[in-house]
């Protein structure tokens, strides 16, 4: 009972101690801006950057291989966040990236269903041999869809403006 | 003045109502061949329409259902034929296209059966309050919202006070004033309801000092009514902005980012009050308006009883036509009006007035540097400090403009009137406003793209096992069917 008791004992103390020794040993440096700048970038792992996630492409900027402003559904407002938190010029980079809206050209469509099941936001609907559609409130403009599309029937383009969005330019300066 | 606390800021601009002050509205217009009624005519979505083209409709008969919670019904202003549900300039300084319903008029101009209703006053709240709603009326001072949200959204709250707005700051415009002079009685008939619904305690109908004939005429009909006080208020422009309305009326101040039921008071525009007394005593839909048509540009201005989606054309020509080409086309007042792109443009819900004005009324100056004086500071009636949110603004450093109160900008233009450097400053809001709108419906949208992602990759991940977990099935099956056959052979 009681050499059972220490042996237990002396186990826990010595696999305890090679876990607590593993862990420092081992540890993975994560740098926590990256964090950061993840959690601002939209999530919707797109790919419209050139990276595989979200997560691929904080890095890259936090590193500085990739530009603040390669995020398309991000915006202007995203490009102006990234700038501040990694302290980058805003007029060294060109012009912020406009978010994209995929359209399905109804005339060329043969309802294949293959764009659909591409879409990562079901942003798609329709059904075999029925015109697929695009609903523009959930389309990130990835291109999934298009790089599918036997008939080369699906554009992106920026959104187009409606009394909805229109809003006064800014006026000339004095 | 009568005891009541004035509003902070302000400005006071020439007011120009003798032009049409003293002429009685004109009703029984030529009936136009065609009206024009945009989808979008109130601040929700869209409404949906529901007659096809070619379908024959009567006047009053209901043609678009409201889309959603923000959104009005719309009915057909005279009886007529569908001629089209296709794309119109929009009356909208943006020349944009709207979806609109054009009617082609047959000149019979005949109703849709009307109910016979009963007393509206022995009916409950909520019935009237859906009364208001199916007859699609909304804000018709300009800032048409759905008339039956406010009020249902008052019954939620303790109202103390309904304030009927008859102040009418705008310069040019007299298109209340000439409606509480020849309708009072359906006014008073029509706050009676409202307070009806929204079981306020008391009425106030507000009225700028500078429109004494009203004054009386109101006093004359609330008379019998001990719960209504006709009061005057200053002649001081922003009065009619709902908040400083209350302000001057109750002295208390909306809160920033408040609304005006917190402080338990309910503004409505008399032309409103006017259209929910159409409604629940006639059971008239909205279809018409009163519109000022003013202006040097036109040759004997007037007050005009028009069809929604008469052509603005229509509207001058029942006036006399233009005297000269307009420098400037507006609908709404002066102050805070918007250019119109086309003279062909229909009248909406919200047209409170036509302006034609000419080179001189417009004062048109190129814009020079601010100097820092200070005055659009002593102008603004919200307590803000225009200037550095114009600066701000125009350095798209949009968080600091708001620091200055970019949310509580009225956009009344106070600021720019005042402003001895022309600076549009209410320009530069207008934009910053867009531009941070932009974004909040862009964050939204990543949220929500965001959900439907992970939504789906469940979706896929549940999917797979379960082809999985039916594969598995199907091979166990097929061994137990196929070992009592080997046992047999």
């Amino acid at each position: 009972m009681f050499t059972a008791t220490l042996v237990l004992t002396a186990l826990g103390l010595l696999l305890g101690w090679l876990l607590g020794v593993a862990a420092k040993v081992f540890a993975v440096e994560e740098n926590p801006i990256v964090n950061e700048v993840e959690s601002l970038l939209p999530g919707s792992q797109c790919g419209q950057c050139g990276f595989p996630g979200c997560s691929a492409a904080a890095e890259a900027m936090v590193e500085g291989t990739a530009a603040v402003n390669c995020c398309p559904p991000g915006g202007r407002a995203l490009t102006e966040a990234l700038a501040e938190l990694l302290n980058v010029d805003l007029n060294s980079l060109g012009d912020a990236p406009v978010p994209q809206l995929a359209r399905i050209e109804a005339s060329l469509c043969t309802g294949c269903t293959k764009c659909y099941k591409a879409c990562p936001t079901d942003a798609i609907v329709g059904a075999t041999k029925q015109i697929h559609a695009v609903i523009s409130k959930a389309c990130t403009g990835c291109s999934k869809c298009k790089d599918v599309c036997p008939e080369n029937c699906i554009t992106l383009a920026p959104e187009p403006v409606t009394l909805n969005n229109w809003h006064w330019t800014k006026p000339e300066a004095a | 003045m009568f005891g009541l606390k004035s509003i902070r800021g302000g400005v006071h601009p020439e007011t120009k109502k003798d032009l049409t002050s003293e002429r009685s509205i004109l009703t029984a217009l030529p009936l136009p061949k065609k009206l024009y009624l945009p989808l979008s005519q109130h601040a929700g979505v869209e409404s949906r329409p529901q007659v096809q083209v070619g379908d024959k409709v009567l006047k009053g008969q209901l043609v678009a259902r409201s889309g959603g919670s923000l959104s009005a019904n719309l009915h057909a202003p005279t009886s007529g034929i569908i001629a089209a549900i296709e794309p119109i300039v929009a009356p909208h300084p943006s020349g944009l296209p709207a979806v609109a319903m054009v009617i082609e008029s047959d000149g019979e101009d005949r109703w849709k059966d009307l109910p016979t209703l009963n007393d509206p006053l022995d009916l409950s709240p909520d019935e009237l309050a859906d009364r208001v709603e199916e007859a699609g009326i909304v804000g018709m001072g300009g800032a048409i919202f759905p008339a039956a949200v406010k009020l249902r959204q008052g019954r939620r709250f303790e109202i103390k006070t309904l304030i009927i707005n008859g102040s009418e700051c705008e310069p040019y415009l007299t298109c209340d004033d000439r409606l509480m002079q020849e309708q009072a009685a359906a006014i008073v008939d029509g706050a009676r309801m409202i307070r009806h619904i929204i079981e306020a305690y008391e009425v106030v109908i507000a009225i700028e000092d500078n429109k004494p004939d009203a004054t009386a005429a109101l006093k004359q009909a609330a008379a019998p009514y001990g719960m209504i006080n006709v009061i005057n208020v200053p002649t001081h422009y922003p009065m009619g902005s709902a908040k400083q309305l209350i302000q001057a009326v109750t002295g208390k101040e909306v809160p920033a980012g408040g609304r005006s039921n917190d402080i338990g008071v309910l503004v409505h525009n008399v032309g409103t009050v006017y259209a929910i007394h159409q409604a629940l005593r006639l059971g008239r839909p909205l279809i018409s308006r009163i519109v000022t048509v003013t202006g040097a540009c036109v040759k004997t201005p007037h007050n005009v009883e028009a069809l929604l989606g008469t052509p603005v054309r229509d509207l001058i020509q029942a006036c006399g036509g233009l005297t000269a080409h307009p420098a400037r086309l507006l609908m709404g007042g002066p102050m805070m009006g918007q250019i119109i792109p086309s003279i062909d443009s229909p009248v909406i819900k919200g047209t409170t007035g036509v302006l034609a004005l000419n080179q001189r009324e417009v004062n048109e100056h190129l814009p020079a540097p601010c100097i820092r004086c200070g005055r659009c500071v002593d102008a603004c009636p919200m307590g803000l400090v225009p200037l550095e949110m114009a600066k701000h603004s125009g350095a798209d450093d949009f968080d600091q403009a708001q620091d200055f109160g970019l949310r509580d900008c009225i956009l009344c233009g106070s600021c720019a009137y005042v402003c001895p450097s022309h600076i549009p400053l209410v320009q530069y809001f207008e934009y910053a406003k867009g531009e941070l709108r932009e974004r909040r419906n862009n964050e939204s949208k990543q949220e929500y793209t965001k959900r439907l992602m992970d939504q789906r990759n469940e979706r896929v991940e549940r999917e797979k096992a379960a082809k999985a977990a039916a594969k598995k099935a199907k091979k166990r099956a097929s061994r137990k069917t196929k070992s009592p056959a080997e046992s047999e052979s």
